[in-house]
């Protein structure tokens, strides 16, 4: 039996339907697209990692969470003229984290959910990076003050991202 | 089995990112050994899915946006457009200036027997969105492969260069644009006093460095960097930036940060350039046109003489050695009289060049109290004798007036 850090209740697996299911990622692609472009500072952000952490952890099953974490990667990276897989598989060993932790760990609380964003925002950025630079050959620099204060962002940002997902997410 | 069942999850994920590095691997392999990467249909569909609500919200707002400043708020319109003339009549003192430069310049690129690059055409596109990511500096445009854009155009706005179409789609009709400050972005460059060469790329921060300019050079800060024209995409002479900073780089190259001239992190609406032609300069035959004769143009006018206008009362007749006023429904230009009228008349008007009749007929069309002008032989400006209006003659439209649209 596998030790697990939570309670019975709290180890409850939820389902989104499928509207939600499609619409959410979409929208939240969408607006990471779009809104950068009238808000600059919006640049910062990145939704479609939230939404990937927020499903997988309120899924909590492995299998879904990396499928869906690599489907929203492979549409983000559609949109750049980059390589496609960049965020798809960054996305994808985030989302199977999430899950893979969500089972394990209290993830209802918003401190938790705050903690877990940092996280899993450091872990995406050290894949992208990894994978960008050593395979791709782009010229990034890692910068911590930077992706400190962005992860700080993101989990704020990933609070609320969570709190709107928890109104759409249905018990099984 | 049961080892496969109990590590089904971590089989999975290894089977799902080994299928994601292979293709990853493949794609940078294509586009290592082939110019153009062919447009991946997962990008299609993408596209597909995301520009449609990116086109009907920037629809929305500028729908909603030009409602409110069309017809509600104009506060501020008449002395807008009172500054706008007065800026007008500056710019065609000025442009006097210039055109008289320019036409030097033909004439000695004429006798070298040099090619020069004009910009025909272009296509006015709105900005509905971006890639959402930090290292892919692109822009989304509303014109795609239907409305004539193709991979490899010029776009611009009034400020400075923008960047380069990469990809055109069909459906939805809509292009994407590689920004001059992303990584993979290269502009020929050429700085405008200095004229040294070099080539303009983006930076991982989405800076723009001037590179493969020689250390031995001098390059103060703040001078202007232009298209060099040697890539085959821009045009040589469009603004880029400014020099905003010079520091010795790797090896024996400078490393000059220049300051884009268009503002490309809020790109609203662009210029493709869809028709560049080369042609061999061609000097100005017309010949120039002397700031003191505009100024003649704005002068007051005097009346003119009885028979004048007796013969001018006639509708469809022009008074010798006068412009005709333009007629309703036809262009403000007026008709200069024929040089043979004006000889038989015994005036020693001669024709006015086409440009300068074009001039004159901004004036009369802009500004009320100015009149047609007409010149010597010698070139001097005289002023005609100013046709009596009569009941049939028609009044010059005014080039300039307040619309709603």
């Amino acid at each position: 039996m596998a030790i697990t850090y939570t309670s019975g209740e709290q180890v409850e697996v939820y389902r989104f339907s499928i509207p939600a299911t499609i619409l959410i990622p979409l929208a939240a692609v969408f607006l990471q697209a779009w809104l950068p472009l009238r808000l600059p500072f919006f640049s910062i952000f990145d939704l479609p990692l939230l939404v990937t952490i927020g499903f997988a952890t309120a899924r909590r099953s492995p299998l879904a969470g990396l499928f869906t974490g690599s489907l929203i990667g492979i549409l983000q990276d559609a949109l750049t003229h980059q390589a496609i897989g960049l965020y798809g598989i960054a996305l994808t060993v985030v989302g199977f984290g999430a899950s893979s932790l969500g089972i394990k760990l209290d993830v209802e609380h918003a401190g938790a959910r705050f903690l877990l964003t940092i996280f899993f925002y450091i872990v995406h950025e050290v894949v992208y990076f990894t994978i960008a630079r050593g395979m791709v050959g782009l010229r990034m620099a890692w910068s911590w003050p930077h992706e400190f204060w962005s992860g700080l962002a993101n989990a704020l940002l990933g609070v609320l991202v969570f709190m709107v997902l928890d109104r759409v997410k249905q018990r099984t | 089995m049961d080892v496969l069942g109990r590590y089904r999850n971590l089989i999975v994920l290894v089977g799902v990112l080994f299928a994601q590095i292979l293709g990853l691997a493949v794609q940078v392999n294509v586009k290592r050994t082939a110019d153009s990467e062919p447009t991946r249909l997962i990008r299609i569909w993408a596209v597909g899915m995301i520009t449609p609500l990116e086109k009907a919200l920037v629809w929305a707002q500028t729908s909603s946006s030009n409602v409110w400043h069309d017809y509600f708020y104009l506060r501020g319109v008449r002395a807008e457009n009172r500054g706008l003339k007065q800026q007008i009549e500056r710019m065609s003192l000025e442009r006097v200036r210039i055109s008289q430069d320019a036409d030097q310049a033909r004439r000695l690129q004429a006798l070298l027997a040099f090619k020069e690059q004009f910009i025909s055409a272009t296509m006015a596109a709105q900005v509905i969105g971006g890639s959402g990511s930090e290292l892919s500096r692109v822009v989304f445009i509303d014109k795609g492969y239907n409305d004539g854009i193709r991979p490899d155009m010029a776009v611009i706005t009034a400020d400075g260069v923008v960047g380069k179409v990469l990809e055109v789609y069909r459906v939805p009709s809509t292009s994407k644009v590689l920004l001059i400050n992303d990584q993979s972005s290269g502009v020929g460059a050429i700085l405008d006093k200095t004229r040294t060469q070099g080539i303009l790329r983006g930076t991982a921060s989405g800076e723009v460095v001037l590179e493969k300019v020689m250390s031995d050079e001098t390059v103060p800060a703040g001078e202007m960097v232009l298209t060099s024209g040697g890539d085959g995409v821009f045009p040589k002479g469009l603004l880029v930036g400014r020099v905003t900073k010079v520091a010795p780089g790797s090896e024996l190259f400078l490393n000059i940060h220049v300051r884009p001239a268009a503002d490309l992190s809020r790109l609203e609406e662009v210029l493709v350039v869809t028709k560049i032609d080369e042609r061999q300069a061609e000097p100005d035959q017309t010949g120039a046109v002397r700031a003191v004769d505009i100024l003649a143009e704005r002068l007051p006018a005097v009346p003119s003489k009885p028979e004048d206008a007796v013969k001018s009362s006639v509708p469809g007749t022009v008074a010798p050695g006068t412009i005709a006023p333009p007629s309703p429904g036809s262009d403000a230009k007026p008709k200069a009289a024929s040089p043979e009228a004006s000889t038989a008349s015994g005036s020693p008007a001669a024709r006015k060049p086409a440009n300068s009749a074009s001039s004159a007929g901004t004036g009369s069309g802009t500004s009320s109290g100015t009149s047609p002008v007409t010149r010597t032989a010698n070139g001097a400006a005289k002023i005609p004798p100013k046709p009596v209006k009569t009941a049939t003659e028609p009044k010059p439209q005014p080039a300039v007036e307040d619309s709603p649209h």
